[in-house]
């Protein structure tokens, strides 16, 4: 016999009072705007707008603030929030090359044309807490210098001219879309490219790490690592032809890796390819090395039975959202399950120690 | 100041569409009463899937969706104005329509009015970044050892 039983309603009810009232916290501090996460916290829209794959700073600023900083909760409440808007196109593929970027390194070569712009970075600083910021003080303001308008090329076009590097293989045809069909494996890289865009940083961050520790070796170099703005431009059928909408800011990684040649092909540089919404370049970073690893089989690697390797495991496991909701469904009520398993092991119990039981 | 090339449809829309909302309003209000408008599809917000390239200059990849709001309006005189804007702001998609239908009224005059002043903004804003970056950019030297004496 099955018995459904309800209640709970009002201690859900004050629960979820009490959680507004702990998220304002102590009403004599001055409550937070989404507009000053938006501009203060901006790493952190970044981040829930890359991994709620949603590019909206207001709404990921809105998101942070409802999940008191949570930032899967946050990444959650964005991804519940886009499946509500229609989908009323796909943009033209982005022009990376044609980013106006504020920060360009390459770690590959010194002397590049564009430079090397370190841009609003963490890098070389101390990591010493500034107590400064403690205190409330002017706006600092960034220097500025005479502009330089010269092209900035992908680095990997550099090797690519003289076919140092693998080719990267033009194509129009049109990529699978894993929010429309569930993702079936083998991946195509396209495929894989999305997912890992949609991936958990800390995931990926540890992945691509044991890469670099051995377990699926793949020697990267940053060949570059470019953050700026790029136009959106969308195809409108009925005016018949495309218009910019907007810009978005992205962190681009290309990755330079060895690679030492195979029954076709001669000894070249393979790459491995990451991009992400907002400045996010650990992110972007993770991605690449990921995304070269899983690449071991069409570059005809050995299979060293490295977890970056593994596409299955990779890609099903990167997905915060999912790993959140199963994981964190053992905490809703499972008094049915359990009680069988309790019954079981009683069982089990009594015939194993008859002479106990009587 | 700004020159004034002849914009193709296309430009204008763009220019339209990343301008600053607050800034396009004010710009909008300079030129009087609006005009009565009919929608031909009131705003509508959606989302625009951007894809990316592999590795760049490679096949497209679904890189994620951005939030986009659309509308299409007519005026008095029969113009149809056509925005797609970035965000949610459907007063945004609505004067962005509203001065896509009224340049085509009056190229001239809507140029001076409002066209330019956006493109002095965002050529500020541009250069501004730009200006930025430009001192983040590494003058490497290198120094003399003295190695060979």
């Amino acid at each position: 016999m099955y018995v459904a039983v309800k209640g709970g309603e009002r201690a859900i009810d004050a629960a979820h009072a009490w959680l507004a009232e702990a998220r304002r916290g102590d009403a004599a501090v001055p409550e937070l705007t989404v507009a000053q996460i938006r501009e203060q916290m901006t790493l952190a829209v970044n981040r829930v707008m890359t991994e709620g794959s949603l590019y909206d700073p207001d709404l990921a600023a809105l998101a942070i603030k409802q999940a008191r900083g949570d930032m899967i909760e946050a990444v959650f409440l964005l991804r519940a929030y886009r499946t509500t808007l229609p989908r009323l196109g796909a943009s033209l593929p982005l022009d990376t090359a044609a980013m106006t970027v504020q920060r360009r390194i390459s770690a590959t070569f010194k002397d590049l044309p564009g430079g090397q712009v370190l841009g609003p970075t963490f890098d070389y600083t101390h990591r010493l807490l500034d107590f400064t910021l403690m205190a409330e003080g002017e706006a600092p303001r960034a220097p500025t210098a005479p502009i330089r308008d010269e092209p900035v090329p992908h680095v990997t076009t550099l090797l690519d001219q003289d076919g140092l590097i693998e080719a990267t293989p033009p194509g129009e045809a049109e990529p699978g879309d894993l929010t429309r069909a569930p993702l079936e494996l083998p991946a195509d890289r396209a495929l894989r490219l999305q997912a890992l865009a949609r991936g958990d940083e800390g995931f990926l961050l540890s992945m691509a790490y044991s890469t670099q520790r051995g377990y699926g070796r793949t020697h990267a170099f940053v060949g570059e690592l470019r953050i700026g703005l790029v136009a959106v431009e969308l195809f409108i059928p009925e005016l018949g032809f495309s218009v910019e909408v907007g810009e978005v800011e992205l962190s681009e990684c290309e990755t330079i890796n060895q690679f030492m040649g195979s029954k076709t092909e001669p000894p070249q540089f393979t790459r491995g390819y990451g991009l992400a919404f907002g400045q996010n370049e650990r992110k972007a970073l993770s991605m690449s090395l990921v995304d070269r690893a899983l690449r071991w089989q069409e570059l005809g690697e050995d299979d060293v039975g490295a977890p970056a390797q593994d596409e299955e495991f990779v890609l099903s496991h990167a997905d915060n959202v999912q790993a959140t909701g199963f994981l964190e469904h053992i905490k809703l009520p499972h008094y049915v399950d359990f009680q069988a398993e309790l019954e079981l092991v009683r069982r089990l119990r009594r015939e194993a120690l008859p002479e106990a039981a009587e | 100041m700004s020159d004034s090339p002849a914009l193709s449809r296309k430009d204008v829309m763009g220019l339209l569409a990343k301008a600053a909302p607050d800034r396009l309003a004010m710009l909008i209000a300079n030129l009087g009463p609006e005009p009565e408008i009919a929608w031909l599809r009131p705003p509508e917000t959606g989302t625009v899937m951007l894809r990316g390239r592999i590795g760049a200059t490679g096949a497209p990849f679904n890189l994620g969706e951005m939030t986009v709001t659309r509308c299409v309006l007519r005026l008095p005189g029969g113009k149809v104005g056509h925005a797609h804007v970035q965000g949610r702001d459907k007063a945004h998609a609505r004067r962005a329509a509203l001065v896509d239908a009224l340049w085509q009224a009056d190229p001239q005059g809507i140029e001076t009015a409002i066209l330019a002043p956006l493109r002095d903004d965002t050529e500020a804003a541009r250069r501004a970044r730009a200006a930025r970056a430009a001192a983040t950019r590494v003058d490497f030297f290198t120094l003399v050892r003295g190695e060979d004496e």
